[in-house]
């Protein structure tokens, strides 16, 4: 579980990098994008690890509530799970579950619509498409909403996931407190700078 | 002071159990938690009821046999403190203040607000211990040097007193900081080096078989714990448990 996070975290940052590149420079966001989709190392080797990592971490994160949840067969009357740790330390299934569920309509959005656009429709190759592409998916006032509310419920996820991974590895030493710093740096900024480029593209709706 | 007390009345493992009301007058605020309870099963056995059941033994918070659920939080709202050593005076007249067992599916109920711990007794057994030849030529224990740090940290570990309060405050119902700590203590020590590996892996191993749920580092059971083990405890272990399946 806290391997994959920390996969999935180091996957979000590279994922970000190049997001970022659609607002600050379309035509190298074009030509990363196009590696990205084109490489085969990228394609058939890191594309496969990286959907293996998400299938482990969610199933793995549902298998892990429902022996929790029989750990506990009968609820406390009154449980004041507030006095002793953060809500998002506790609802990491709430927050968890919506970033699935982002998640399905993300792939949906982009990843569904290459596999078409590549070995469906059998299209040829063309490095000038994606930026063009990008900005078009956040036409759409309700889609732009439900990807930044997406990365708010991401950002609460790793709050507690990022950090908490190093404790799961056995990692809580003199270095923890600066962990902890980074992951809440981390949790803020990726997320809202996410947030930001869905925001931008859906004021900036002007294709090359 | 009057109180409103809501406490869990369950006559027996297999009966269903419900949430029982009872006013209390009288209640002082030096009094501990225990002693109203005391007073309140008087009242009850004056009365001809059944009193309630609830463990206790040594009263000065180190037995660890309190074990009460008290307003949702175990050992109630004050830190570092045990049921025994909680004072009626961190409450307020006409409080209502609900009481329940220790909640796991590990620690099954036995009769009211007595739960059976003896989970916490098979995952010592397991390997909670150091193989010593206490027979012939005994070891002078200061014969082996140990860095005053570690000493600390593994006499900090040994402060657990096993009451549960870890289970009962997680959401989990996970017994990580408890069984952490049975295994810092050795794991920080030289003479529990030799056992390390089988020791780590004998208590994991027991405490999934006993049904306890996974740890997700929400920190409930630091915060609750009346003896204030640290997570520290159960990132060793993890450190210890992995290191173990590496050496196989």
């Amino acid at each position: 579980m806290a391997l994959s996070g920390l996969f999935l975290v180091v996957f979000l940052g590279q994922h970000f990098v190049i997001n970022i590149t659609s607002v600050i420079a379309p035509d190298t966001f074009n030509t990363w994008s196009h590696f990205m989709g084109y490489n085969p190392l990228v394609q058939y080797v890191l594309q496969p690890i990286l959907i293996g990592g998400v299938i482990v971490h969610f199933v793995m994160g549902f298998v892990l509530e429902i022996q929790n949840r029989k750990a506990r067969g009968i609820r406390y009357a009154k449980y004041n799970g507030a006095a002793n740790a953060p809500w998002i330390s506790r609802n990491m299934i709430i927050s968890g579950g919506v970033v699935l569920a982002f998640l399905a309509m993300h792939m949906y959005d982009f990843w569904l619509h290459e596999m078409v656009y590549k070995y469906v429709e059998s299209n040829p190759q063309d490095a000038t498409r994606y930026y063009a592409e990008t900005v078009e998916k956040f036409h759409s006032p309700v889609k732009t909403g439900l990807y930044v509310l997406s990365f708010g419920l991401l950002a609460l996820h790793l709050l507690h996931g990022f950090a908490s991974s190093f404790q799961t590895m056995g990692v809580n030493n003199k270095y923890s407190a600066a962990i902890k710093t980074f992951t809440k740096v981390y949790a803020i900024l990726i997320p809202l700078g996410f947030a930001f480029i869905a925001v931008y593209h859906h004021l900036n709706p002007i294709t090359q | 002071m009057k109180l409103t007390l809501k406490i869990w009345r369950q006559n027996g493992a297999n009966d269903k159990g419900k949430m029982q009301t009872y006013p209390i007058d009288g209640i002082e605020g030096d009094m501990s938690f225990l002693e109203m309870l005391d007073v309140l099963n008087e009242d009850l056995i004056n009365k001809g009821e059944s009193p309630v059941e609830f463990d206790h033994d040594c009263r000065e918070g180190i037995c660890g046999s309190c074990s009460l659920q008290i307003n949702g939080e175990p050992h109630g709202p004050d830190r570092l403190v045990t049921t025994c050593q909680l004072h009626m005076r961190s409450f307020k007249d006409g409080d209502t203040i609900v009481i329940e067992p220790f909640r796991a599916s590990a620690f099954p109920v036995i009769k009211d607000l007595i739960v059976d711990r003896s989970s916490f007794d098979r995952i010592q057994q397991a390997g909670g211990y150091v193989s010593v030849n206490t027979s012939g030529n005994t070891l002078d224990a200061n014969a082996i040097p140990v860095n005053k740090q570690d000493a600390d940290q593994a006499f900090s570990a040994a402060a657990c007193i096993g009451c549960g309060a870890c289970v009962a405050a997680c959401k989990n119902a996970s017994a990580m900081l408890f069984t952490s700590a049975k295994v810092s203590q050795y794991a920080l020590l030289p003479q529990g080096q030799v056992e390390a590996a089988t020791r780590v892996e004998n208590m994991v191993r027991q405490m999934d078989l006993e049904g306890f749920g996974n740890c997700t580092n929400t920190g409930a059971c630091e915060i609750e714990c009346p003896k204030g083990i640290s997570l520290e405890n159960i990132a060793r272990m993890n450190r210890e448990y992995l290191s173990a399946s590496i050496k196989g």
